[in-house]
C-alpha cells in the first residue's frame, strides 16, 4: 500500500476517533459540573469542571489566547465548532471525511458514505441550535456517527492492510485519549478533604465511568462500591474492557505485528514493550507511581510510537 | 431558419420510436409526484456517494454535482454497431498517424496532411520522435465526441485523445437508473456498461513493457483538488490498483517506484490524469509539482508505459480534425464510417474569406479551446461578439476553424415544466490494448438550458445514462 494512503487511513481513523473522544470528555465535564465543586482559589480559572476538558485535550493555551475568560459556552463552542481548533469536533469530522475523500479507493464505498453523510450533517449544525436541542443529545450523536463508521468498517471492509492502518489509528487515539479522560479525575477538586471516598466524590468517578462506557461493566465486574482503585484497574489494565488502555495495547500489539516486516524492528520492540509493561502491570504499582503519573508517561509512550509508525510505514523517505 | 432537432424520441410526426416505446409507456403511466419523488432520490444518492467535480475558477475545493437527468438517452442496437465500428476504425486511423508522425512521417511526405500543421504544432512533442511505444498505442483511451444532426446522421465533432473524463458517469448513471427503474431493465434488454473498468485494466496490462508477468498499474492523479479527482479514484478504485499522486513515485535508475509501506515497489504502467506539461518536471513544465522527476527517461527506456502516451495532443487538435477522414483511408484503405463535420481552414485565404462573409451562420471554434471555451456560436452570437470574433479571425487565422451550425438532436428532459427536449452529444470511450474495445453506449451530456448546444458540465450541462436496446 502507498504509504500517502496509510497516512490518510491512520488519520482517518484518528479524527474519528478523536471526535468520539472529544464527546466523550465533554459528557464527563457536562455531568462533573452538575455537581458540586471547588474552586482550588477562587478566580483560577483551571481549576473549575470545564477547564478540565481543555487541560486534558493540551488546549488550554489556544483557547485562553482566544478566550480570556473561562466560561462553559465558550469551551463548548471552541471544543464543538471552531475550525481554528484542530481537535474540535467539526475538525475531526472535516478532516476525516477530506482523508476518506483523498483515499476513497482504499475504503469501502459504504465507509465513504458514512463519513460524507456525517460531515453533511454536522455542517447543518450550529450552537443555537445545539443548546435548544441539548448538548448531551448532540455528544450522543457524535457517538452515534462513531460506533457507525467502525461498525460499517468492521462489516464491510476487506481485512488487508489498509483495515490494519485503520485500526491502530483508532487504537492509538483511543489510548491516548482514554488515558487522558482518565486524568481528568486528577485535575478536579473535591468541596474538601473530607470529601474523599464521600458522595461527591462517588459521583464524579461514577460520571468518568459512565462517559466511557463503563459504569455497566464496572458493576458487572466488581458489584460493589465505586473505588478509585478498582477504576484505574479497570480502565487501565482489564484487557476485557473496550476502550482501556491494556485493550487498546492488545490491538495495536496484534496489529504491529501484522504490518512489521525486517525493517520495522524497532517499531515491533516499542510495541511489545508498552504491550508488556500493561499486560503485566498491577494496580499496587500504579498507585505507588501515582496515577495521573502513570498516565502522562503513558500518553508520552503511545506518543513515541505513534511517531515511529510514521518514520517506519506513513512518511519514509528514500 | 436552421433545420428542426431530430428528436431522438419522436418521429417528425409525433409517434413513439420503436426503441423508446417501452419508456415512453413508463413515462405515460407514471405520476408527476413519483417523477418527482425518482428524481430526488437520485440527488440524495448522488451527494451521499459524493460524486461531484470541481469548478475551475471557484473557490478550491469546491464541490458541485453534475446534474444528472432521468430520462435516458437510446440508440438502437443496429445503429449502434454501425457508430462502433465507425469509431474502431477511427481510433485505428488515429494511432496509426501517431506513430508515423513520430516515426517516419509517411503521411507528411505523401502529402496528405500538411507538414507545418504537425510538426509547427505546439501539441507536437519533438522529444518522443523516435520512441517506441508498445503495441505502437498512443491513445490508449479516447473519448470520442458525437452528435447527431437535422435528418439523424452522425459527425465526429471531436477526437479526445489526451486525457478524457467523464466515463465515471456513465458508469454512475448507469448505476443509478438500475437502482431507480428496475422494472425497465427487466423487460428490455438493455446492453451493460459495467464491465469498462475490467476491460480497461485488461488493456493497460497489455501495454505493459515487455517481460513482466503481472505488471502493476496505477493511476496518476494530480490530487484531490483537480475536477476529475472522483473519477480517478472511482476507476482506480473499481480496478483494484493504487491511484497514486506524483509525490508517491520515483525514479531511479530508469525505474518507476511507488513509496509503499513495505518499501519502493516498481511501477510498470502509469494511466496518467495528469497533462503532458506536468508530467516530468526536468522535462516540461519546471514548477510543476504535480510530475515526478525523471520520468520522461524511463518511458524513453521503456522501463515503464504511460497511457496515454506523451504528445497524443496533436492528433486531437481542431487543426488535424478535418484530415482523419483522409487518415483512415491513408493507413487502413478504407472509406471512414463516420463523418466528419465540414470543417473550414481558416488558415486558406479563399476558406476564410467565405467563413467571414457568413460568421452569422457558423460555429468559430479555436484551435485549442476545449470544454466549450473560447467559441463563437454564430446564429446566437451578438452582432458585437462576431466583429469580435471577426477581428481575432484576421489577427490570427491559424487559430480558428469553423463549421456550420449543427441542429444537435434534442432528447427529452425533465425540467422545471415537466419533460422538455433539450439539445444533446454523446461521448463513447474507445480502449485500445490488445484489441480495440467500446463499451455500449457511453456519456450523454445534456445542455439543460432552453435551446443552448453547450453539453459540458463546466458551463451547465448534464448527464443522461445512455441504453443500447436491442429490439
Amino acid at each position: 500500500m502507498l504509504s500517502r494512503t496509510a497516512n490518510e487511513l491512520f488519520w482517518m481513523a484518528r479524527h474519528i476517533e478523536r471526535a468520539e473522544n472529544t464527546a466523550r470528555l465533554l459528557d464527563v465535564t457536562y455531568r462533573t459540573s452538575l455537581l458540586p465543586y471547588q474552586m482550588l482559589e477562587p478566580g483560577l480559572a483551571w481549576a473549575e469542571p470545564w477547564a478540565v476538558p481543555l487541560v486534558a485535550a493540551g488546549l488550554a493555551t489556544p483557547f485562553y489566547t482566544k478566550h480570556p475568560q473561562l466560561a462553559a459556552e465558550d469551551v463548548l463552542r471552541y471544543m464543538i465548532f471552531d475550525s481554528d481548533n484542530p481537535s474540535s469536533i467539526f475538525s475531526c469530522l472535516r478532516l476525516a471525511r477530506e482523508s476518506a475523500r483523498t483515499v476513497r479507493g482504499a475504503i469501502t464505498s459504504e465507509m465513504y458514505e458514512d463519513l460524507n453523510s456525517a460531515w453533511l450533517e454536522m455542517r447543518t449544525k450550529d450552537f443555537d441550535r445545539l443548546q435548544s436541542y441539548g448538548v448531551q443529545e448532540f455528544l450522543d450523536w457524535v457517538k452515534m456517527r462513531s460506533h457507525l463508521f467502525r461498525g460499517v468498517t468492521f462489516g464491510t471492509m476487506l481485512r488487508d492492510e489498509a483495515y490494519h492502518f485503520i485500526r491502530l489509528g483508532t487504537h492509538i487515539e483511543r489510548a491516548d485519549n482514554t488515558a487522558r479522560i482518565l486524568d481528568t479525575k486528577y485535575h478536579i477538586l473535591l468541596p474538601s478533604a473530607a470529601d474523599v471516598g464521600g458522595a461527591v466524590d462517588y459521583y464524579q468517578w461514577a460520571s468518568l465511568l459512565q462517559s466511557v462506557s463503563g459504569l455497566e461493566a464496572y458493576r458487572k465486574i466488581y458489584s460493589d462500591v465505586i473505588s478509585p482503585r478498582r477504576v484505574a484497574e479497570l480502565l487501565v489494565l482489564r484487557a476485557d474492557m473496550p476502550r482501556s488502555l491494556s485493550s487498546c495495547m492488545n490491538l495495536i500489539h496484534e496489529t504491529l505485528k501484522v504490518l512489521c516486516d525486517e525493517r520495522s524492528r524497532e517499531l515491533a520492540r516499542m510495541g511489545g514493550e508498552l504491550h508488556a509493561h500493561l499486560h503485566y502491570g498491577r494496580t499496587e504499582d500504579i498507585i505507588r507511581q501515582g496515577l495521573h503519573e502513570y498516565l502522562m508517561d503513558f500518553v508520552d509512550r503511545v506518543s513515541a510510537l505513534a511517531d515511529e509508525i510514521t518514520r517506519r510505514f506513513l512518511a519514509p523517505t528514500y | 431558419m436552421p433545420p428542426l432537432p431530430y428528436d431522438e424520441m419522436r418521429t417528425p410526426d409525433g409517434d413513439v420510436r420503436p426503441h423508446y416505446q417501452a419508456f415512453a409507456d413508463w413515462l405515460a403511466r407514471t405520476p408527476p409526484e413519483r417523477i418527482a419523488q425518482k428524481r430526488e432520490e437520485a440527488e440524495r444518492a448522488f451527494h451521499r456517494v459524493g460524486i461531484t467535480f470541481a469548478v475551475y475558477g471557484e473557490d478550491s475545493g469546491t464541490e458541485r454535482l453534475i446534474p444528472f437527468d432521468l430520462v435516458p438517452r437510446i440508440i438502437p442496437a443496429d445503429e449502434w454497431e454501425t457508430l462502433e465500428r465507425g469509431l474502431i476504425q477511427r481510433v485505428r486511423a488515429l494511432n496509426a498517424f501517431l506513430h508515423d508522425i513520430y516515426h517516419e512521417h509517411r503521411i507528411l511526405a505523401a502529402g496528405v496532411v500538411p507538414e507545418d500543421r504537425v510538426l509547427g504544432n505546439t501539441q507536437y512533442r519533438a522529444e518522443m520522435q523516435g520512441v517506441d511505444v508498445v503495441g505502437g498505442i498512443y491513445a490508449h483511451i479516447a473519448g470520442v465526441d458525437i452528435v447527431r444532426a437535422g435528418e439523424g446522421e452522425w459527425y465526429v465533432l471531436e477526437d479526445n485523445l489526451r486525457v478524457p473524463s467523464g466515463v465515471s458517469y456513465m458508469l454512475e448513471n448507469r448505476k443509478m437508473m438500475m437502482r431507480l427503474f428496475p422494472e425497465l431493465f427487466a423487460t428490455q434488454s438493455i446492453r451493460p456498461v459495467q464491465h469498462y473498468p475490467d476491460v480497461l485494466l485488461e488493456n493497460l496490462r497489455a501495454v505493459a513493457p515487455a517481460g513482466e508477468d503481472r505488471p502493476t498499474v496505477a493511476v496518476l492523479t494530480p490530487g484531490p483538488y483537480n475536477s476529475a479527482y472522483f473519477e480517478h479514484a472511482f476507476l482506480a478504485q473499481q480496478m483494484g490498483v493504487e491511484l497514486v499522486e506524483g509525490q508517491d513515485l520515483f525514479v531511479r535508475d530508469h525505474t518507476v517506484y511507488m513509496k509503499t509501506t513495505r518499501g519502493p515497489q516498481r511501477v510498470h504502467v502509469i494511466y496518467r490524469r495528469v497533462d503532458d506539461d506536468f508530467l516530468d518536471p526536468l522535462a516540461f513544465r519546471a514548477d510543476s509539482s504535480l510530475g515526478v522527476p525523471g520520468l520522461l527517461s524511463a518511458y524513453r527506456a521503456g522501463r515503464v508505459t504511460l497511457a496515454n502516451a506523451i504528445g497524443t495532443g496533436v492528433a486531437d487538435d481542431k487543426s488535424i480534425y478535418p484530415y482523419v477522414p483522409d487518415m483512415v483511408r491513408y493507413y487502413l484503405g478504407e472509406e471512414p464510417i463516420l463523418n466528419n463535420v465540414p470543417t473550414f481552414k481558416l488558415y486558406k485565404p479563399e476558406e476564410r474569406e467565405h467563413v467571414l462573409e457568413n460568421l452569422a451562420d457558423l460555429v468559430v471554434k479555436e484551435v485549442h479551446g476545449a470544454g466549450g471555451y473560447g467559441m463563437l456560436i454564430g446564429p446566437l452570437a451578438t452582432k458585437a461578439e462576431r466583429e469580435e470574433f471577426r477581428a481575432r479571425i484576421l489577427a490570427t487565422p491559424d487559430k480558428y476553424i469553423a463549421q456550420p451550425t449543427l441542429a444537435l438532436s434534442t432528447c427529452p428532459t425533465l425540467v422545471a415544466a415537466g419533460v422538455a427536449p433539450r439539445h444533446i452529444d454523446l461521448r463513447p470511450y474507445v480502449l485500445s490494448g490488445s484489441t480495440v474495445d467500446v463499451v455500449p453506449g457511453g456519456l450523454t451530456r445534456v445542455a439543460l438550458a432552453e435551446g443552448s448546444l453547450v453539453v459540458n458540465s463546466s458551463q451547465g450541462g448534464g448527464t443522461k445514462d445512455t441504453w443500447v436496446v436491442a429490439p
